[in-house]
C-alpha cells in the first residue's frame, strides 16, 4: 500500500478536528486553546506541504514558510496578552474572560 | 510495506496521538511536551513528503521558539490547573458532535476528490528542480518572485516582537532604584556639600546637621 496524498491529506484532518475539538472541550484553560491553534495551523502546513510536493509546485512550501511566521507572531502576541491579563486579574480561566478592558 | 510507509505511519501515528494528548492532558505542561512531540513527528511527515526545508524550520521555530514560549507561560503562571480542569466533561457532547460533524467534512471533501489527473493537467508556476536541494530551490524562488512578501513577513514579525515588549513591559515604582543620569550631572557643589560650623564644646546635634 503506497502512501500518497490522500494519507497525508487524512492526518491533516485528523490534526485539524483535534483542534477543533481542543478548542471546543477546554472551556477553561486560555493556553491549551492557543495550543490548539497552533496544532490547526500545523494541519494547514501539512496540507500545504502535502499538496506542494504532489502538484509540483513549490509555492505550496513558500506559502507555508509565511503561514509559520504568522503562527509564531500570533503565539507571541496571544501569550503576551494572556501574561497581562494574568497580571492585572489573576486568573485565565475563559469563563472569566469577558471582557479585555485594562 | 515499504519502508517509507511504514515511518508514515509511525510519525502519523504519533502525531495524532500526541494531538490527542495535547488536548486530554491533565497538566498543561504535559500538553506542551506532546505539543513538542507533535511537531517533531510532523517534521517527520514533512521529511517524508520532500520538504526539508520546512521541516528543519519547524523544528528550530516551533520546537525551539513557540513551544519553549508555551512553556514559559505556563510555568510563570501560577494557576491552579486542577481547578481549571473541572468543566472538562460538561462540553463533551458539544464538543465531540462539532469534531464529528467536521471530521465527516473533511472526510467527504477528501475522499470524493480524484487526484490523479491533477498534476497533467495544471502546470506549475514554480517547478520544484530536480537538481538542487529543497532549501536552495526554495530560497530561488522566496528571494525573487516573493521577495516583497518575504519582507512583509519580517516586518510581521517586528510588529508582533514590539507587541509583545509593549504589551508585557512594566514600570516597576516602588522600591526600585535606578540611576537618574541627568540628576547626577546637574548635580553642584551647592546641593552636594553643606558647611556645618561646629563650635567648641557643643558638638553637633540632631538639628544642625
Amino acid at each position: 500500500m503506497d502512501v500518497g496524498l490522500g494519507h497525508y491529506l487524512t492526518v491533516a484532518a485528523i490534526l485539524f478536528t483535534l483542534g477543533v475539538l481542543g478548542i471546543f472541550l477546554n472551556r477553561k484553560n486560555v493556553i491549551v486553546i492557543l495550543m490548539s491553534v497552533e496544532l490547526i495551523l500545523l494541519a494547514v502546513n501539512i496540507n500545504f506541504v502535502a499538496f506542494s510536493t504532489h502538484m509540483g509546485d513549490l509555492n505550496g512550501q513558500v506559502f507555508a514558510l509565511f503561514v509559520l511566521t504568522v503562527a509564531a507572531a500570533e503565539a507571541a502576541i496571544g501569550l503576551a496578552i494572556l501574561v497581562v491579563y494574568f497580571r492585572n486579574r489573576g486568573t485565565i480561566a475563559v469563563e472569566d474572560i469577558n471582557r479585555m478592558k485594562g | 510495506m515499504s519502508f517509507a510507509a511504514l515511518f508514515f505511519y509511525l510519525f502519523a501515528t504519533v502525531t495524532v496521538a500526541s494531538a490527542f494528548m495535547v488536548i486530554a492532558a491533565k497538566n498543561p505542561v504535559h500538553s506542551v511536551l506532546f505539543l513538542i512531540l507533535a511537531f517533531v513527528n510532523a517534521a517527520g511527515l514533512f521529511v517524508l513528503m520532500g520538504a526539508e526545508f520546512l521541516a528543519m524550520i519547524l523544528v528550530v521555530v516551533y520546537v525551539g521558539a513557540v513551544a519553549v514560549l508555551f512553556m514559559f507561560v505556563t510555568m510563570m503562571l501560577d494557576v491552579d490547573f486542577a481547578e481549571l480542569r473541572d468543566g472538562f466533561l460538561q462540553y463533551l457532547p458539544v464538543g465531540a458532535l462539532v469534531g464529528a460533524i467536521v471530521l465527516v467534512e473533511l472526510v467527504l471533501v477528501v475522499g470524493t476528490w480524484s487526484f490523479g489527473g491533477a498534476q497533467s493537467t495544471v502546470t506549475p508556476s514554480a517547478p520544484i528542480p530536480a537538481d538542487v536541494t529543497n532549501a536552495e530551490a526554495l530560497g530561488r524562488v522566496l528571494y525573487t518572485e516573493h521577495l516583497l512578501l518575504f519582507q512583509a513577513a519580517g516586518l510581521v514579525l517586528l510588529t508582533a516582537m514590539i507587541g509583545a515588549i509593549v504589551l508585557t513591559l512594566r514600570e516597576r515604582r516602588a522600591g526600585v532604584k535606578r540611576q537618574d543620569i541627568s540628576a547626577q550631572v546637574a548635580r553642584g557643589p551647592a546641593t552636594a556639600i553643606e558647611v556645618v560650623k561646629a563650635r567648641p564644646g557643643e558638638g553637633l546635634s540632631e538639628g544642625t546637621v
